[in-house]
């Protein structure tokens, strides 16, 4: 069905470092971990030989590891692209203008949620609230979040991953963190100019 | 000891129990789905809530282990309003099509629906749909009727000990499935369809057949394997419908083996309706009294010591009694009921016996098992095992093939020579076997039937004195049987007598001509092309492999035709009852050995079957006690010395087809391709 799968002795060390934090026998408490570890040596995926391989690793029974995989959004049992796109849509984000900027990841790539592009290159997927709603609307790309869009700068930032740049993560309108996006409104006494605050 | 108070009674119960446990106990039934008290507890269905005093909201009783003082209220409006609450949601997405579900008329959520449900659903969008899943030829799937209460995923994983099945998905998206689709793997699968409490796991060859209440229930007892799960055999229409568990704490506990369940469909097929006689070299009917005299010419004109006489694995005691009886009054000595060559013979009980008990096995603390696959011979004692087992401290040593018994074991290797390094106390498992206070061994088939059985069971029994399994109160030395009828066969005494031939020795002689009549009653398990040119007459109820090569056949009655004594592998007599009539012209089969003694001119003292059960008693007093285990006397047995080195064989490659009602049934034969190899799936009978 899929080839052989094992981890490679740099991921298999820093697996092993994750379950000798758990007590003798208890080694599928890291399950999480190892499953993250060997989706990313498979190119974004476990495969059927991946699950079959950390089920070996932590003496698990397959239904265990596919039961985590399937209940966790960011673990995927079927091929992807080689870059996750995940447009949150929930309320704020919705509120923000979510709505036009999954339209606009799906017409920069070309696919409806939940597709990957002809060339592999990106899976479109919506996402439920990422957590960061302050900076909404947000599309978490890979291990970044790329926050306070507007479709042109979602199209330009999947522009610059097709061309395989890597821009900048954060916040696309300059501001810091959460920090308020025009001055400040509240504990002005404590605040420096266009600065984090003083003391605390 | 926790004190509670229950809908104003007081009541005390065990510390540790739960307060659906306490409730039951003050005799309060709780509604619930999840929770079942064989199982790890789920919580997860919400059905069971009570009013629990200082609690804001109402709690889940499976869930809550009993406190001293606690006031719990089952019959308070609240209590009502969140039962209907969980109901309405529980049928939210259930699709409600009692009328065409298999479960109609015996479903949980039916019943409890009646009790808690509303007259009109609230819910005006769309029913979610799930496809359904491949779980082999013997559990259908109707996923879309799942109330995800998981009890099917927690009996394969703890009781099953095959972990295939999971819930897959989150939320409303959740399913029970397993991994790759696949069909499940275990001997003890068809359980889950009892266990689900709606209508999303049925049984494939039962579906669509009946409706619960067009069926007569009949309490039984099973003879697929030695370990005389009980049963209840439904019938309708004077066939057997469908085969299902009884509970027996000392036995199965609540389930059955896949083979006990669904064997059943072989009763309707290959069944030996009339009598036959061969003419010509083909076999015609005929009707009793030609067939009767028939055989009797022959079996009177022979000389005592040229007939022989062997009783098969499915013989219930009254006919071997009374072929026991017919061949002493004749005057022939080769009667023996061991198809398989077991050098088991009689005498000293314990030494044939599964002394420690089936639940006794919870007690042990240690367990070596010699030549068996307990999955494939026994799969309740394997799954009694396993209990054991998950309970922890419990070490399994295994000398014989590597087989999968479901728990982890030692495997010490395949060689009848570690079990004499064993009672010489010279192998590591020695240790282990030394730390435990109750240690167990189990001898099985591929171990005591062998050439060299004898010395077998003697070093056996050498392991269990010299470690401590054969003292007062305890005894640890087991023989695990694989036929219904061997241990009853055994306490009647049906071995050669002094200068009698076995099995073997009756093949050879049919082979060489110096036996000219065989009697097998009801047996199939030898190669039938070693019985030469002698007479055969089949006494039986399924055209397997005696009846092809019979000369007369004697049409009989199978377990649930006949009210008929079975000792299971405990040395517990039990009794099957009778749920439908013999096909056609067959009869019980201690009615037709008394006609033919009769016919013989020899008739035998029993005319009523109450005759026969006190003949029975007579020859060994433990038939008298129906259903309790009499502990047997620890006497010498087997033969000392250290059996041949040398591996122990497997004795079940098909675990699906194992005897001839087995071997009739489509069911089997479909489970026998979907899980054997088709090496393993070759019965011998085959083309």
């Amino acid at each position: 069905m899929s080839e052989a799968f094992a981890l490679t002795p740099d991921n298999k060390a820093k697996a092993d470092a994750f379950i000798a934090r758990y007590p003798e026998g208890r080694q599928a408490s890291a399950v999480l971990v190892v499953l993250d570890i060997a989706q990313r040596q498979n190119g974004g995926w476990l495969s059927p030989a991946a699950v079959e391989h950390v089920a070996e690793m932590l003496d698990m029974a397959q239904i265990r590891i596919y039961e985590i995989i399937s209940f966790y959004e960011m673990l995927h049992a079927e091929p992807v692209g080689e870059h996750m796109v995940r447009v949150c849509t929930t309320t704020p984000c919705m509120l923000r203008g979510s709505t036009d900027i999954l339209e606009a990841c799906k017409g920069e790539l070309g696919v409806e949620v939940g597709e990957t592009t002809g060339d592999g290159k990106f899976t479109l997927t919506e996402f439920e609230c990422l957590g960061a709603c302050v900076n909404a609307p947000i599309v978490w790309i890979d291990d970044d979040y790329y926050e306070d869009l507007d479709p042109e700068k979602t199209v330009a930032i999947l522009k610059a991953f097709r061309a395989g740049e890597r821009p900048e993560a954060g916040s696309q309108i300059g501001r810091r963190g959460s920090e308020p996006v025009g001055d400040w409104t509240s504990l002005t006494e404590f605040a420096a100019p266009g600065g984090a605050r003083e003391g605390a | 000891m926790a004190t509670l108070t229950i809908d104003g009674t007081e009541i005390e119960v065990e510390d540790g129990i739960t307060v659906l446990q306490a409730c039951e106990e003050a005799g309060i039934e709780i509604p619930r789905f999840c929770y079942h008290e064989r199982l790890s507890i789920a919580g997860n269905c919400r059905m069971c809530l009570v009013e629990m005093e200082r609690s804001p909201k109402p709690i889940a009783s499976c869930a809550m282990p009993v406190g001293n003082g606690m006031v719990i209220r089952t019959n308070t409006p609240m209590v009502q309003k969140a039962r209907q609450g969980v109901m309405e949601f529980l049928l939210i997405n259930h699709p409600l099509d009692c009328p065409i579900c298999d479960q109609g008329g015996e479903c949980d959520l039916q019943d409890q629906a009646m009790a808690y449900g509303f007259d009109r659903s609230r819910f005006a969008e769309n029913k979610r749909a799930v496809p359904d899943k491949d779980f082999g030829p013997l559990v259908e799937t109707h996923m879309t009727r799942c109330i995800h209460c998981t009890r099917c995923i927690r009996f394969v994983t703890e009781v099953a000990g095959v972990e295939e099945l999971g819930a897959t998905g989150r939320g409303e998206h959740m399913e029970v499935g397993t991994y790759v689709e696949k069909a499940l793997t275990s001997e003890l699968s068809g359980n889950i369809i009892d266990l689900c409490p709606v209508g999303a796991l049925t049984s494939k060859p039962y579906a669509f057949n009946a409706r619960p209440w067009e069926l007569a229930k009949t309490e039984s007892v099973d003879v697929m394997d030695a370990v005389g799960s009980n049963i209840r055999v439904d019938s309708r229409d004077g066939e057997v419908q469908r085969v299902i568990p009884l509970l027996n704490e000392d036995i199965n506990e609540e389930w059955i083996s896949d083979k006990a369940r669904f064997a059943c469909d072989g009763l309707r097929r290959q069944r030996l309706d009339t009598p036959y006689l061969r003419k010509d070299g083909r076999l015609v009917p005929a009707n009793w009294s030609e067939a009767l005299a028939a055989v009797a010419e022959r079996m009177g004109k022979a000389a005592p010591e040229r007939i022989a006489a062997i009783a098969g694995d499915l013989a219930d005691c009254e006919a071997m009694a009374m072929l026991k009886d017919l061949f002493t009054a004749l005057g022939s000595p080769h009667v023996d009921a061991r198809q398989e060559g077991a050098r088991l013979t009689g005498g000293a009980r314990a030494g044939y016996l599964f002394n420690t008990t089936i639940a006794g096995i919870e007690e042990a603390d240690a367990c070596l098992v010699v030549g068996a696959d307990p999955r494939r011979e026994a799969p309740l004692v394997n799954a009694r095992l396993r209990k054991r087992h998950s309970m922890g401290g419990f070490r399994v040593g295994l000398i014989g093939e590597p087989v999968d018994l479901t728990y982890r074991y030692d495997r010490l290797g395949n060689d009848a020579a570690l079990l004499t390094d064993i009672a010489a106390g010279k192998h590591a498992f020695c240790d282990v076997l030394d730390a435990a206070e109750r240690p167990m061994i189990a001898v099985g088939e591929g171990a005591f039937a062998r050439a060299d059985g004898a010395r077998v069971l003697g070093t056996a029994r050498a392991v269990a004195e010299r470690f401590g399994m054969a003292g007062d109160g305890w005894n640890g030395f087991n023989v695990l049987h694989r036929a219904a009828a061997r241990v009853g066969a055994l306490d009647l005494g049906l071995v050669p007598r002094e200068g009698g031939r076995d099995v073997e020795g009756i093949l050879s002689g049919a082979e060489n001509g110096e036996i000219e009549l065989v009697y097998l009653l009801g047996a199939d398990e030898f190669d039938t092309s070693r019985l030469g040119a002698a007479f055969v007459v089949y006494q039986g109820h399924h055209g397997d492999a005696g009846a092809m090569r019979a000369d007369a056949i004697l049409p009989g009655a199978a377990y649930t035709e006949k009210e008929a004594t079975y000792v299971n592998l405990e040395g517990r007599p039990q009794r099957t009852a009778r749920a439908v009539h013999p096909p056609g012209e067959a009869r019980e089969d201690w009615r037709i050995l008394r006609a033919l003694s009769e016919a013989l001119g020899k008739p035998l003292p029993c005319d009523n079957v109450d005759q026969v059960r006190a003949r029975m008693a007579e020859i060994n007093p433990v038939f008298a006690g129906i259903g309790s285990v009499e502990a047997a006397a620890w006497e010498p047995f087997g033969e000392d010395g250290s059996p041949d080195p040398g591996p122990f064989g497997t004795v079940v490659d098909n675990y699906y087809m194992t005897d001839p009602i087995s071997r009739s049934s489509e069911t089997m034969a479909a489970c026998a391709r979907a899980f054997l190899s088709p090496a393993e799936a070759k019965t011998g009978t085959d083309g």
